[in-house]
C-alpha cells in the first residue's frame, strides 16, 4: 500500500526560525495516526503542509500520492479540520452544508444530513451560537461529508470538554470504521491519542523526534534500571533515548527490537505517555546540550 | 464557487445596493425638478430672444444638494473599496475561515478568481450606476457651466468612476491580503486610493493627449488683463475659458513665440508705467484716478498689436477618448493589484 503522506528533508521556515526542519516521514495507509508534541513544536506546520495550506521552503510532501492543495481532484481527497474549528459565525448550519456541496463534487449530502440528526443539531441554528463542541462536531461533518480518504484533524480536541472530547473521537472513530479512510490527528495531550490512534508521530522542536506504529513502540521501548555505568556499556543495538544517573544507579530508556540479556537490569515496559514524555525531555535535553559545551 | 461567492457577499451587496436606490429615488425626484426648472428658463428666454446662461436658475436650485452630488460621486468608489475589498481576504484570514475556504475541493486560484469577480463586477456595476446617476441630474447645469472636462468635475462623470470603483475594491482586497486585517487595510485602502486619484488626476491625465496650442488676440477693455508691480513689469494674459474644454494654461507672448520682457514692456507704454509714485492699477476696471485707467486701456490697447495670448488646452471632443483612457488606467491597475494579491497568497499560504 502507498503512503499517505511521504515527506523527504521537508522543512518550513518563517523569516529565520524553522518551525519544522528536515522531516522525513512514510505514514502507510489505513492508519490512526497521532501527532503529538508540545505547543509550538511544529505539528500544525506539518499538518499544513500536508493540506496544501503551507508551501514547503525545503524538501518535499507527497500526500496520496499528489502535491498537495495543487489540483480540486487532490483537494478533494483530503478532508480538514482547522485549529480552533473555524466556521462562518453568521451563517447557519445548513448553509455551511449548502457551502460544502457547491465546493465538492464528491459531497456526500446525505452522510452530512443524517449526522447533523443524530448530533442533535437544528440545520436553522447559527455556527456563531454553537458550543464549542458542536462546532467541532459541524467542522468534522463538513470534512466527513467530502468523502476524503485522508481526514486531517488539527488540535480537535483541545478546546473541548471531556465529554464532547469523547463524543468527537467516537466520531472519528465512526469515520474510520464507515470508509475506511486514513485519519491524522494532532494533539498535545497523549491520552486523547491513545484511544484512537494506531499510529505515532512526535513532533519536538521543529523535529520528527520519533514515528512508527504504536504496539511496535511499546515493544520495542525499555526502561532499564541498574547499577550505575554510561551509556558506552551498552550493546550496540540498544539506542539510548534518555538516561538518568544517582550515586549508584543508573535509569536508561533505550530502543532495541531485541531482548535484553544482561541480568543486571531491571527491566520495565514503557506505557505511551512515558515513551512520549520520554522523547519530549530527550530532545529538551539535546536543545540543552551546546550550550553546556560552550562554557567548558 | 460563483454560488458561495454571491452567497457570501449577499449583506454587503444588499446594503449596497440599497444605498443605491435610496440615492437614485432622491435623485430621481429632485433631479425631475431640475429639468423642469430648466425647460421654464429655455422656454421663457427663447420668447424673450436673451438666453444668457449666466441667468439660469438651474445653477441655484437645490443647492446643497447640488454641492453634494460631486462629493457623493467621488466618495463612493471609496466607500466600495473600503467595505467590498478590505474585508474580502483580511476577514478570512482574521477569522482562519480561509483554513476552510481554501481546503475544499476549489483551488486557490479558482476561489480568489471567482471572489474577486463577482464582487468587483458588483462594485464597477455600483460605481457606474452612482455615477450614471449623479450625471443625469447634473447635466442641465454641466450644460451652462461647460466644465465637466474640468480637473475635478472629470471624476464624476462618463465611464472612469467605474474603473476607479474597479480600482479601489481590488486595492482593498491587497491590502487585506498584505496586511491581514481588516482595519488596517481600509486606512491603507482610502490612502493609496486618494493617492492615486490624484496622481492620475495631475501626472498622468494631462499626457493622455499633447495639448492643441492655440494663439488668442488679448482681448481689450475686458477684465482679466492685469500688469505685475512695476519692479517686475510682467504681463498676465486673461484667462481663456473654452467651452467643454480643459485648458492647461495661457501665457502672453510676442511674435517670435516669447514672454515680453520687462524692457519691452516699459518701453511700450513708457507713459503708463512711468507714472510715479502712484502705483499701477491691478485691473482693468480699476478704481483708481480716471487717467490711470486711460493709461491702462491704452497700454494693452498698444500691446495687443504685438503681443497674442498663446492657450494650451484639450478641446471638448476629447472629453469621452479621455474618459475611456483614465478607466483603462485604472482597471489595468485594478488588474494588476488582482494578480499581486494571488502572488501573494500563494507564496504565503497555499
Amino acid at each position: 500500500m502507498t503512503a499517505v503522506i511521504e515527506a523527504n528533508g521537508l522543512g518550513k521556515r518563517y523569516g529565520r526560525k524553522w518551525a519544522l526542519s528536515e522531516c522525513t516521514l512514510a505514514i502507510p495507509a489505513g492508519k490512526v495516526v497521532g501527532l503529538v508534541g508540545p505547543n509550538g513544536a511544529g505539528k500544525t506546520t506539518l499538518l499544513h503542509l500536508s493540506v496544501g495550506l503551507l508551501q514547503p521552503s525545503a524538501g518535499s510532501i507527497c500526500v496520496l500520492g499528489g502535491r498537495p492543495g495543487t489540483t480540486p481532484t487532490q483537494l478533494a481527497r483530503v478532508g480538514f479540520v482547522a485549529q480552533d474549528t473555524p466556521t462562518r459565525a453568521g451563517f447557519s448550519i445548513a448553509d455551511h452544508l449548502r457551502f460544502g456541496r457547491w465546493m465538492n463534487p464528491s459531497w456526500d449530502a446525505e452522510l452530512a444530513v443524517e449526522r447533523i440528526k443524530r448530533l442533535g443539531l437544528d440545520p436553522r441554528q447559527k455556527a456563531g451560537k454553537l458550543s464549542g463542541g458542536q462546532r467541532a462536531q459541524l467542522a468534522l461533518t463538513l470534512a466527513m461529508a467530502k468523502r476524503p480518504e485522508l481526514l486531517v484533524l488539527d488540535e480537535p480536541v483541545a478546546s473541548l470538554d471531556p465529554l464532547a472530547r469523547r463524543e468527537f473521537l467516537q466520531g472519528v472513530i465512526a469515520v474510520v470504521v464507515d470508509s475506511g479512510a486514513s485519519v491524522i490527528l494532532s494533539s498535545h495531550l497523549v491520552a486523547d491519542l491513545e484511544r484512537v490512534c494506531d499510529y505515532l508521530v512526535v513532533v519536538v522542536g521543529s523535529r520528527v523526534q520519533v514515528a512508527g506504529e504504536i504496539d511496535e513502540l511499546l515493544a520495542s521501548h525499555h526502561r532499564l534500571t541498574g547499577p550505575r555505568r554510561g551509556r558506552d556499556a551498552l550493546p550496540r543495538h540498544q539506542q539510548v533515548i534518555d538516561e538518568s544517573h544517582t550515586d549508584r544507579q543508573s535509569t536508561l530508556v533505550v530502543r532495541t527490537n531485541e531482548p535484553i540479556l544482561d541480568p543486571a537490569w531491571t527491566v520495565e515496559q514503557l506505557n505511551l505517555e512515558d515513551l512520549v514524555l520520554t522523547y519530549m525531555t530527550g530532545a529538551a535535553a539535546h536543545d540543552r546540550r551546546p550550550k553546556l559545551e560552550v562554557r567548558s | 464557487m460563483i454560488r458561495l461567492a454571491l452567497r457570501e457577499f449577499r449583506t454587503e451587496g444588499i446594503v449596497g445596493l440599497g444605498l443605491v436606490i435610496a440615492l437614485g429615488i432622491l435623485l430621481l425626484v429632485t433631479g425631475v425638478h431640475v429639468v423642469n426648472v430648466n425647460d421654464a428658463f429655455q422656454t421663457a428666454c427663447r420668447a424673450a430672444r436673451n438666453c444668457s446662461s449666466a441667468t439660469n436658475p438651474v445653477l441655484t436650485v437645490d443647492s446643497p444638494l447640488q454641492h453634494a452630488l460631486p462629493l457623493i460621486a467621488m466618495v463612493a468608489p471609496a466607500l466600495i473599496g473600503l467595505f467590498f475589498g478590505a474585508p474580502l481576504i483580511a476577514r478570512e484570514v482574521e477569522t482562519g475561515i480561509f483554513r476552510l475556504s481554501w481546503t475544499q475541493s476549489v483551488t486557490l486560484r479558482r476561489w480568489l478568481v471567482v471572489k474577486l469577480g463577482v464582487v468587483g463586477l458588483a462594485s464597477m456595476v455600483i460605481g457606474g450606476l452612482v455615477t450614471w446617476m449623479v450625471d443625469w441630474w447634473m447635466s442641465p447645469i454641466d450644460a451652462v457651466n461647460m466644465n465637466r472636462f474640468g480637473l475635478s468635475s472629470f471624476g464624476y462623470h462618463g465611464v472612469a468612476p467605474i474603473g476607479y470603483a474597479a480600482f479601489a475594491f481590488a486595492l482593498g482586497a491587497t491590502a487585506g491580503a498584505l496586511s491581514r486585517r481588516t482595519v488596517p487595510a481600509m486606512g491603507a485602502t482610502l490612502a493609496g486610493f486618494v493617492g492615486a486619484r490624484l496622481a492620475v488626476m495631475y501626472w498622468i491625465r494631462p499626457n493622455f493627449a499633447s495639448p492643441v496650442n492655440e494663439s488668442v488676440p488679448l482681448p481689450i477693455n475686458e477684465g482679466g488683463v492685469s500688469f505685475s508691480p512695476v519692479a517686475t513689469a510682467a504681463f498676465n494674459p486673461p484667462g481663456v475659458t473654452v467651452p467643454n474644454g480643459w485648458v492647461y494654461s495661457t501665457e502672453a507672448v510676442n511674435k517670435a513665440g516669447h514672454a515680453p520682457t520687462a524692457h519691452y514692456l516699459l518701453n511700450a507704454c513708457p507713459a503708463f508705467f512711468n507714472q510715479a509714485p502712484q502705483p499701477p492699477p491691478s485691473g482693468a476696471k480699476n478704481t483708481g484716478p480716471a487717467s490711470g485707467v486711460t493709461l491702462f486701456n491704452n497700454c494693452v490697447d498698444t500691446l495687443s498689436k504685438t503681443i497674442h495670448t498663446l492657450v494650451a488646452y484639450q478641446p471638448g471632443s476629447r472629453f469621452w477618448p479621455f474618459q475611456w483612457a483614465e478607466m483603462g488606467v485604472f482597471l489595468a491597475a485594478a488588474l494588476a493589484l488582482c494578480g499581486l494579491t494571488y502572488w501573494w497568497l500563494r507564496r504565503q499560504y497555499a
